[in-house]
């Protein structure tokens, strides 16, 4: 392997694992939004705002992100809304993931006994009391696994913005190898710069999740 | 029509086009498909064999799945197999090979889930009742294992389609690539096809995957217990 050439294209990987980085974080914390505002819209069955997050959740976890964001980026330009690339990668990754924490914190929610929320009212705790102290801690704990599990998934997720033009890993290694022929060194600097980004998530996610499993009683 | 640049499908060939590039995605996931459930069930009983050996195989196997994005290992399939083992792959051989070494992964650890969920006591009553080892595993264990592996392999059904639009990054003509072409063919005459085509592929993958996904859910909620 050529090192010189490796250590040449460092710059490059730097910045666009920067650049991944960036996205990626920002999705996440805007599917974090999406998802707990239309878990709760489900959750309670508002009326009219039920549907349209059951509609979005359905449509948004059936398609490929690549998909949904070349009609962003492409299509809605041509419906009069200008989008830049980077605006785009977040917009479409929060889309997505806001789909997927949907379910997990629906599910996290069901997942608490009807007999705790009971309890809790009859003990005279106003309903946001209840959600607060009594369903959402224990709610955290029980989706906490998926919800790693999504967070993994949208960092994975990043690797296609290359196709909207933004400079992440992916492009940086295609066009090196394009023009240099280095296909070993790109394409190793390429896994472990995703390693970098993926494995840290995936381990701190795995010790949060042994430490809250305590706070679910055994379930 | 024009204004969301429908009207471009009904020219020509572009609609057949359209539909053969899905035939496409569609032809390389059932393909990996197979083999993942194949190889996957054997992958899964391994996964539950004690051994420090076959402990360390199958957790690295799993842990490199779940960290590197599907698209990174085309990548390296792709370009790497050719510079590193001289062989030339397609980009169709490549695709199938990567969502196969995925799919083995998931569906190993799916099986070792549904295995490792079965208590113990079901084996112990199966025995107490004079079962033999052939019969409890006939009657008891492996109608209780399919029922919790089926909707949960479905997904993955659904996940394999859906990874699908990645392959058009590597070369392979699927339906997002002839969407491209099409778009650029197309790009005087009716500058809107991009969000008409784009919009049809979207409805496409949806129609595909939606009624899947639903029928993993109604079996999920038939069969829990």
């Amino acid at each position: 392997m050529d090192y010189g050439a490796m250590i040449e294209y460092l710059p490059l990987y730097g910045h666009a694992a920067l650049l991944t980085l960036r996205i990626g974080w920002i999705g996440i914390a805007g599917s974090i939004a999406i998802g707990l505002a239309s878990a709760l819209v489900t959750h309670f069955r508002i009326p009219v705002l039920h549907g349209i997050a059951r509609a979005y959740i359905e449509l948004f976890r059936n398609t490929p992100l690549l998909i949904q964001l070349f009609f962003i980026y492409f299509g809605l330009p041509r419906l009069g809304v200008p989008v830049d690339a980077e605006f785009c990668g977040c917009l479409g990754l929060s889309l997505l993931g806001g789909a997927y924490m949907a379910e997990t914190f629906r599910s996290g929610l069901e997942a608490v006994e009807p007999g705790q929320t009971e309890s809790a009212l009859s003990l005279g705790m106003s309903t946001p009391q209840v959600m607060r102290h009594i369903v959402l801690p224990q709610a955290v704990a029980l989706s906490i696994q998926s919800f790693v599990a999504n967070v993994v998934f949208l960092l994975k997720e990043t690797s296609v913005f290359s196709a909207i033009s933004l400079l992440d890993l992916m492009f940086v290694a295609k066009d090196l190898i394009g023009l240099y022929y280095d296909t070993t060194e790109c394409l190793v600097m390429l896994v472990i710069f995703y390693l970098m980004i993926i494995l840290p998530v995936s381990i701190a996610g795995t010790i949060v999740e042994r430490r809250l499993r305590h706070g679910a009683f055994g379930a | 029509m024009e204004l969301l640049g429908l009207d471009v499908l009904f020219k020509g060939a572009n609609a057949a086009r359209l539909l053969q590039g899905l035939l496409v995605a569609v032809e390389i996931s059932v393909i990996s498909v197979v083999i993942s459930i194949a190889l996957g069930l054997l992958f899964g009983v391994f996964m539950t064999w004690k051994n420090p050996v076959a402990r360390f195989v199958s957790r690295l196997y799993l842990e490199v799945v779940r960290i590197m994005p599907q698209l990174v290992l085309l990548f390296v399939v792709f370009f790497g197999a050719t510079r590193v083992l001289h062989v030339n792959l397609s980009a169709e051989v490549s695709a199938i090979i990567v969502f196969s070494f995925w799919g083995v992964a998931e569906m190993g650890d799916l099986v070792r889930g549904a295995l490792g969920s079965i208590p113990a006591q079901q084996y112990r009553s199966a025995q107490a009742l004079g079962m033999t080892d052939a019969q409890m595993y006939r009657h008891v264990i492996v109608p209780q294992t399919v029922r919790r592996l089926i909707p949960l392999s479905i997904n993955l059904v659904t996940r394999m389609i859906k990874t699908t639009s990645l392959v058009m990054m590597i070369g392979v003509v699927e339906m997002m690539k002839v969407g491209q072409q099409i778009i650029e063919a197309n790009r005087m005459t009716s500058p809107n096809a991009v969000f008409g085509i784009y919009g049809t592929i979207f409805v496409l993958y949806f129609l595909i995957c939606w009624p899947i996904s639903l029928l993993a859910g109604k079996l999920e909620k038939k069969w829990s217990i």
